[in-house]
C-alpha cells in the first residue's frame, strides 16, 4: 500500500517526455528563425527610410536654396 | 491592399489560441491509453501538417488567379503561401521523425504511405523556388510557377487520400478512426490547436506580404526622390517583383 501511494505521488516525468519537448521545441525554433528574420528586414527598412528621409531632407533644402537665389538674381539683372 | 492592417489585432489572436491550444493538449486531454505521454506531439505535429498541405493548395488556388487576371499580385500571395507552407513542412518532418523514434524505434519507415507521401509532397514543392530561380524573365517566370502552383496543389489531396486509404497501420491511428475517433476532450484539444496553427499561418502569411509590399514601396519612393539610376536593379531571384511606380 505504501508503494502504491509513493508511486501515485512520484514527481518523476512521464516517459519520452524528452521526445515531446524536442517536437514542441522544433515547432518554437521554426518560428522564433522566422521572426529573427522578419526583426533584420524590418532593421533594413528603417535604415532605408531614414536614408531617404535625409535625402529629402536635402532635397527639400536644395529648393530653398534655389528659391532664396532666385529674387537676388532677378535684382541683379 | 494594406497587409499590415489588423496585423495586431490577429498576432495576439493567434497568441491566445496557441497558449490555448497547448494548455488544453497538456493539462486537459487525457493521456492516450496505447501511446501515453508521447501522444502529446500529435497536437502540433497534425494541424501543422495540415495547415502546410492547406497552404499549398491555397497557394495553388491563387496561382489560378494570377493565371486568370496577370495580376502579379496573385503570383506574390502564392509564392508567399508556398514558401510558408515549405516552412512548416519542415517542422511536420522534423516532428514527425521524431514522434517515430519515440513510437517505433526508428526516424522514417519507408514503407508507411502517409510519410512517404508526405516527403514526396514537400519535395515537389523544394524544387518550387529553384524552378522560379532558373527563370531570367520575369512575367515567364510568374507564369510558369502559377502552372506549378495549380498542378501540385492538385496532388496535394492525394496525399490526405492516402493516409485513408493507407493499409498499413504502422502509423499511430489517433484521429477520426473506425473505432468512433478521438474522445471529445482529445478532440476539443486538437481542434483548438488546429485553429491556432491556422491563425499563425495567416499572421506569417500577413507579415510576408506587409513586407514584400513595403520593400516595393521602398523602392518607389527611392526611385521618385532620386531617379531610376539610384535604384538597384533586383536581379535574378526566385522572389516575385511587384511594379514599383
Amino acid at each position: 500500500m505504501t508503494l502504491v501511494l509513493a508511486q501515485a505521488t512520484t514527481d518523476a516525468l512521464p516517459d519520452n517526455v524528452g521526445y515531446v519537448a524536442a517536437a514542441y521545441l522544433v515547432f518554437f525554433a521554426l518560428v522564433l528563425v522566422y521572426v529573427v528574420i522578419m526583426a533584420s528586414k524590418l532593421a533594413r527598412f528603417e535604415r532605408e527610410l531614414a536614408e531617404l528621409n535625409d535625402l529629402a531632407d536635402e532635397r527639400r533644402g536644395g529648393l530653398a536654396g534655389a528659391r532664396e537665389r532666385e529674387p537676388e538674381e532677378a535684382g541683379t539683372r | 491592399m494594406l497587409y499590415g492592417t489588423r496585423l495586431r489585432a490577429l498576432s495576439i489572436a493567434t497568441l491566445i489560441t496557441m497558449t490555448a491550444a497547448f494548455g488544453l493538449a497538456f493539462f486537459y486531454a487525457p493521456m492516450d491509453a496505447d501511446q501515453g505521454f508521447m501522444q502529446k506531439i500529435f497536437y502540433v505535429h497534425v494541424p501543422m501538417a495540415m495547415v502546410a498541405l492547406g497552404g499549398f493548395v491555397f497557394g495553388g488556388i491563387m496561382a489560378i488567379q494570377h493565371l486568370r487576371t496577370g495580376d502579379p499580385k496573385h503570383d506574390l500571395r502564392s509564392y508567399v503561401a508556398i514558401h510558408l507552407s515549405l516552412i512548416l513542412g519542415v517542422g511536420v518532418l522534423v516532428t514527425g521523425a521524431i514522434w517515430a523514434k519515440a513510437s517505433w524505434g526508428h526516424w522514417w519507415v519507408w514503407d508507411e504511405p502517409t510519410l512517404v507521401s508526405f516527403l514526396i509532397v514537400f519535395l515537389l514543392y523544394a524544387t518550387y523556388q529553384p524552378m522560379r530561380f532558373s527563370i531570367e524573365d520575369r512575367e515567364r517566370q510568374a507564369r510558369y510557377a502559377s502552372v506549378f502552383a495549380i498542378v501540385a496543389g492538385a496532388f496535394v489531396p492525394l496525399n490526405f487520400l492516402a493516409v485513408r486509404l493507407a493499409q498499413a497501420y504502422t502509423h499511430p491511428r489517433v484521429f477520426a478512426t473506425a473505432d468512433g475517433g478521438l474522445p471529445a476532450k482529445m478532440q476539443l484539444a486538437f481542434l483548438v490547436s488546429l485553429a491556432g496553427m491556422a491563425l499563425l499561418y495567416v499572421t506569417l502569411w500577413r507579415y510576408e506580404m506587409a513586407s514584400k509590399h513595403t520593400s516595393a514601396q521602398l523602392r518607389a519612393l527611392r526611385r521618385k526622390l532620386s531617379g531610376d539610376d539610384a535604384v538597384t536593379p533586383v536581379g535574378r531571384t526566385a522572389a516575385p517583383s511587384l511594379p514599383t511606380t
